[in-house]
């Protein structure tokens, strides 16, 4: 398949994922102010991944649509980053299903809404009218996403002590899967030549934010995931499980 | 930074919201939030979903002073038998617009 297609699917399930993983909170936010701005943002990210899927759909040609792409296909074919199926508590968290922790949510937001400003900036102006239109359009989005991730993350660093801490944790924990952003895999280096100034910037910006927020930004090291290549974490199948099962045993069922 | 007030929760505020074709911000509810900007970002949310607004003003709702209720006739009854204080005798040019 071709590598603009890929990117455009890749970008696709990292709209889905993470749109299905922050959905989570609706009905279960800490407050019902926050339980609304999540849901919403998981509607800005849905509404891009349709766009997104349609646009794939289009590209290929073998009669795929966008619900045959978003809930019949196993999670090997999902190119999403790792960082983005991951459930909403770190790696000291008893289980999968733990209590759900605001600051990991947040941290995710804040490094993904991060890095989704500076790529969609950049495809804004890209050749293909279809790509630049959908990214003029997220770019919008990902901008409130943006400030609503870093406002709680100054919050939480300078709030309380237990509110710092669980901060720092979700940092330090989510800071290595965040090396998969600039890994160059065919077709993202197709779309996106240059990851390395992307990573100078990202780590400009993320770290003014860090450093508002009196907190610090740990090294990004270790095992670098594989999302891009459809080896996903554990955590993918039970997500996927949940978002398609319905679709699955009822295909073309209609509101 | 969060202006908690006693019971550990954050002050109220009242959101108002001024629609595309409103000329005025008309008040359209509260919510709570830790300080002013916080109150903004999640009017966004709460109030303005559907397209509903263009701007958003929000007040800490404790620096509201209301009318006591149980003032209602004294303050507004002695209105009701002056009616030459409508403007309703006049005809409105039709030049004048919108008043």
């Amino acid at each position: 398949m071709n590598k603009l297609a890929d990117y455009a699917l890749h970008l696709a399930d990292n709209a889905l994922i993470l749109g299905q993983r922050n959905a989570e909170w609706c009905g279960h936010g800490p407050i019902l102010e926050e339980d609304l701005a999540l849901a919403n943002h998981s509607l800005d990210l849905i509404g891009q991944a349709r766009l997104l899927y349609q646009w794939v759909a289009q590209l290929r040609g073998d009669g795929s649509t966008e619900d045959s792409l978003a809930y019949f296909r196993d999670q090997q074919a999902f190119l999403n980053f790792t960082l983005l199926e991951l459930p909403h508590c770190t790696a000291l968290a008893p289980s999968a299903r733990a209590e759900r922790d605001y600051a990991v949510t947040i941290v995710r937001n804040f490094f993904f809404s991060s890095y989704m400003l500076l790529v969609w900036d950049v495809l804004q102006n890209h050749e293909q009218p279809q790509l630049s239109a959908i990214a003029a359009k997220s770019l919008k989005e990902v901008r409130y996403h943006w400030q609503h991730a870093a406002d709680w993350l100054i919050r939480f660093g300078d709030g309380t002590s237990e509110s710092h801490d669980r901060a720092q944790a979700a940092l330090d924990f989510l800071m290595p899967y965040t090396q998969e952003f600039w890994c160059d895999w065919p077709a993202a280096k197709h779309v996106l030549p240059d990851t390395a100034t992307l990573n100078n910037k990202w780590t400009l910006m993320v770290g003014d934010v860090i450093k508002e927020a009196q907190l610090h930004l740990p090294d990004a090291s270790g095992y670098v995931t594989q999302g891009v290549h459809g080896i996903h974490s554990e955590h993918m199948s039970y997500l996927l499980a949940d978002m398609q099962s319905l679709a699955r045993q009822h295909p073309g069922a209609q509101w | 930074m969060s202006q908690e007030t006693g019971q550990g929760e954050w002050p109220l505020w009242e959101v108002f919201v001024r629609s595309k074709q409103g000329i005025e911000h008309k008040h359209c509810g509260s919510l709570h939030a830790a300080d002013a900007q916080q109150a903004l970002r999640m009017a966004r949310d709460v109030y303005t979903r559907r397209q509903e607004g263009v701007s958003i003003w929000v007040i800490p709702s404790a620096a509201i002073t209301a009318s006591d209720p149980a003032d209602k006739e004294s303050l507004f009854d002695p209105a009701k038998d002056k009616v030459y204080r409508h403007p309703t005798f006049f005809v409105i040019p039709d030049e004048v617009g919108h008043m």
